[in-house]
């Protein structure tokens, strides 16, 4: 894992300071809310229904058994104890005090973690695959330049104040886990004549104008990629919408210009780029690279493992994958317990996988944008012992990929942008299919809510999505079939008119059945949707 | 409080700022006033004559300036360069690393809070145009010399 040296921890460092004084002139009344408000956005600090909203950055996803540890604590003593973890590998705490905020940053520091442009027009963490460093099909680990790409973003001087929010994802296999596509900008790391660098996708995002992104390279060298980037970003800060912020997103651009216009642009401004020294020297990437370099595996350990206890083996067959070493597994923990919140996790919870990280994991742990949490160095002989743990912990749900296991954004219990209540929805319909024969008949299976237009709960990606609108002051539930965030990505279609939130788990049970009538050997749902298209399953919900 | 901020050496220009427009149509001007959305690539041909430009910030979330500033340095202009508008003491810092050398905002500046912001950060990951040394560069001196 990366640590901080002494640049790394004085620039957060002097943050916390900063928003430290920002927080006091707040306080004392020298700033409105007002004039307060864009420096706290910079913070990841939201003003919701209730309370303040922290959003803490966790980049590409991957912690420590300390800094998770810090989490638990935070979410003990500032929040109501509890954390929530959110689809951009990010956590959020929903109730805290604007006087507290400036400490949180100050423990926080102490891990070597922050909040830095968690939220406001710049560009937000670095998202990448929960699985990078430890799957057998990727090319290197994207971690390495995510890490460098998060320390050039940070307070970068030129986009700062971009047209709109700008997300990016580095991932490095065929197996998109990540939604690449579905980001501002998506790199895929590949290898051409035995040099590493990154085709590069623009434009793609969710929102109110979902798109998936377009292919604007097939290669940038490592030694250039910050570079193309600067370029990038500077075609789309110069020309990017700024008279209307729901037509900002460089998706936009990318489309009203057309892809062929903005990679001209890109590689007209790239050529000057270039020319201006603004690539770290290749040292540092393997500098950076020098600290993700793979643990010292145990070798010579066994792949059997004791299935007897059936509970036990039904949790293997869900939550573990193929780790790349011999002995070793990758373990899954489910944030979506029937009865829970998507993503939410209790201080003790977090405090409990912490220590299973540093036990169990080689002090490691992924959070992935299922909201979902990844123990990613076990070794098998020891995944009975953690299983009995997770179950004591109410962390041992079977449903990865499963209809369960559902991506909700945190809607109008606690959003002040939302038009409908997610997480309700999500227990209902977790409710219904709670039978775990049932799902496990009905197989991958990737529903996804947001409770409002803005798509923080992916509803396009979704399998099945549902999108939570208000008609007439009356929640009212949109929904869509056939999204997808993988490598297969596309945008789901939604079936016709809404329906209540009891109607739109009638609808899911329909289209759920029509699938099970209709599926051919080894088919998905979205397969048997794609090859079906959606007028069956018209038919079936509204015939 | 200060109502003119300037980190260059000598007076100021006073010369009154023309448009983009009007200056590329007349060759004695020397002062010029980009507005946001304004390409400052039109001035690249006439940097020579040009001792200073205006970049208005119509509202501090308005960061095409950031990008007008960065083009005019990157292409040698020495001139003055003077961030205008809805300017704030918390976008000082990105400004100065983005070329800017001069400062007259819609509203003045705490001078003690302008000295705060650009004394807080003494490091910055990137280069830019203010000729800081990046971190990279600390972090590997015998590969990035010059």
């Amino acid at each position: 894992m990366y640590r901080y040296d002494s640049y790394d921890q004085s620039i957060v460092d002097a943050r916390v300071e900063e928003f430290r004084d920002q927080v006091q002139r707040r306080l004392t009344g020298a700033l409105t809310e007002d004039q307060f408000k864009p420096l706290r956005l910079m913070n990841g600090l939201y003003l919701q229904l209730h309370a303040y909203m922290l959003r803490v950055a966790i980049p590409y996803g991957t912690l420590s058994g300390k800094q998770m540890r810090k989490l638990g604590e935070i979410a003990a003593k500032y929040d109501r104890g509890y954390g929530h973890f959110t689809t951009r590998q990010n956590l959020q705490y929903n109730w805290i005090k604007l006087a507290d905020a400036p400490d949180i940053l100050a423990e926080l520091a102490t891990v070597e973690m922050h909040a830095i442009q968690t939220s406001g027009n710049c560009i937000r963490n670095i998202s990448s695959d929960q699985y990078a460093g430890v799957s057998a099909d990727e090319v290197a680990d994207p971690r390495p330049w995510a890490e460098l790409l998060r320390q050039w973003s940070s307070f970068h001087p030129e986009f700062t104040y971009l047209p709109r929010k700008f997300k990016i994802c580095v991932i490095a296999s065929d197996d998109d886990r990540a939604a690449m596509k579905l980001h501002d900008i998506g790199l895929k790391l590949v290898s051409k004549d035995g040099v590493i660098g990154a085709e590069v996708y623009a434009g793609g995002g969710m929102g109110r104008t979902p798109m998936v992104a377009p292919l604007i390279r097939d290669f940038v060298p490592e030694e250039e990629i910050v570079s193309y980037l600067e370029a990038c970003l500077r075609v789309y800060n110069r020309h990017g919408r700024r008279d209307n912020k729901y037509k900002a997103r460089i998706k936009i651009l990318v489309h009203e210009i057309g892809v062929e216009e903005y990679k001209r642009q890109v590689e007209e401004e790239f050529a000057h780029m270039r020319t201006l020294g603004l690539n770290p020297p290749v040292e540092e990437l393997n500098r950076i690279r020098a600290f993700f370099a793979p643990p010292a595996y145990e070798t010579g350990l066994s792949d059997a493992m004791d299935r007897s206890d059936p509970a036990f083996a039904l949790w293997v067959d869900r939550q573990v994958a193929a780790h790349k070493a011999p002995g070793y597994a990758i373990v899954n923990i489910s944030l979506k317990p029937l009865t829970g919140i998507p993503g939410d996790a209790s201080a003790e919870q977090i405090e409990l996988v912490a220590t299973l990280a540093e036990r169990y994991s080689l002090d490691e742990l992924r959070v992935t944008h299922a909201q979902n949490l990844v123990l990613p160095h076990v070794r098998k002989v020891d995944l009975y012992a953690i299983w009995r743990e997770l179950e004591e912990a109410g962390l041992a749900e079977a449903n990865l990929d499963l209809i369960t296991d559902i991506i909700a954004c945190p809607g109008l219990d606690y959003c002040a942008l939302a038009n409908a209540r997610s997480i309700p929805l999500a227990q209902k319909i977790a409710h219904r299919f709670a039978a775990a024969e049932r799902q496990a008949e009905l197989g991958e299976l990737k529903l996804k809510i947001s409770g409002c237009i803005n798509a923080c709960g992916h509803h396009h990606a979704g399998h099945i999505g549902i999108l939570g609108v208000d008609r007439k002051g009356v929640e009212n539930f949109q929904l869509s079939l056939g999204g997808s965030g993988a490598e297969d990505a596309s945008l789901g279609q939604i079936t016709g008119p809404g329906f209540s939130e009891d109607g739109v788990v009638d609808a899911i049970e329909k289209v759920t059945d029509l699938y099970l009538a209709q599926r051919e050997s080894g088919e998905r749902f979205l397969d048997t949707y794609r090859r079906l298209g959606m007028k069956p399953f018209k038919e079936a919900i509204y015939g | 409080m200060v109502e003119f901020l300037s980190f260059r050496n000598g007076e100021a220009t006073q010369e009154p700022a023309v448009t983009v427009e009007a200056f590329t149509g007349q060759t004695n001007s020397t002062a010029v006033r980009i507005e946001a959305g304004e390409d400052a690539r039109e001035l690249l041909p006439h940097l020579d004559r040009l001792s200073l430009v205006e970049v208005n910030f119509p509202a501090y979330g308005d960061g095409r300036g950031y990008s007008a500033a960065r083009i005019l340095r990157e292409s040698g202009y020495q001139g003055e360069l003077r961030a205008v508008g809805d300017v704030l003491v918390d976008q000082i810092v990105a400004l100065r690393r983005c070329g800017f050398d001069s400062f007259h905002p819609a509203k003045p500046l705490d001078d003690a809070a302008v000295d705060r912001a650009l004394n807080r950060y003494a490091d910055v990951y990137q280069k830019a145009i203010d000729g800081r040394i990046p971190v990279w560069a600390k972090r590997h001196p015998e590969t990035t010399n010059g």
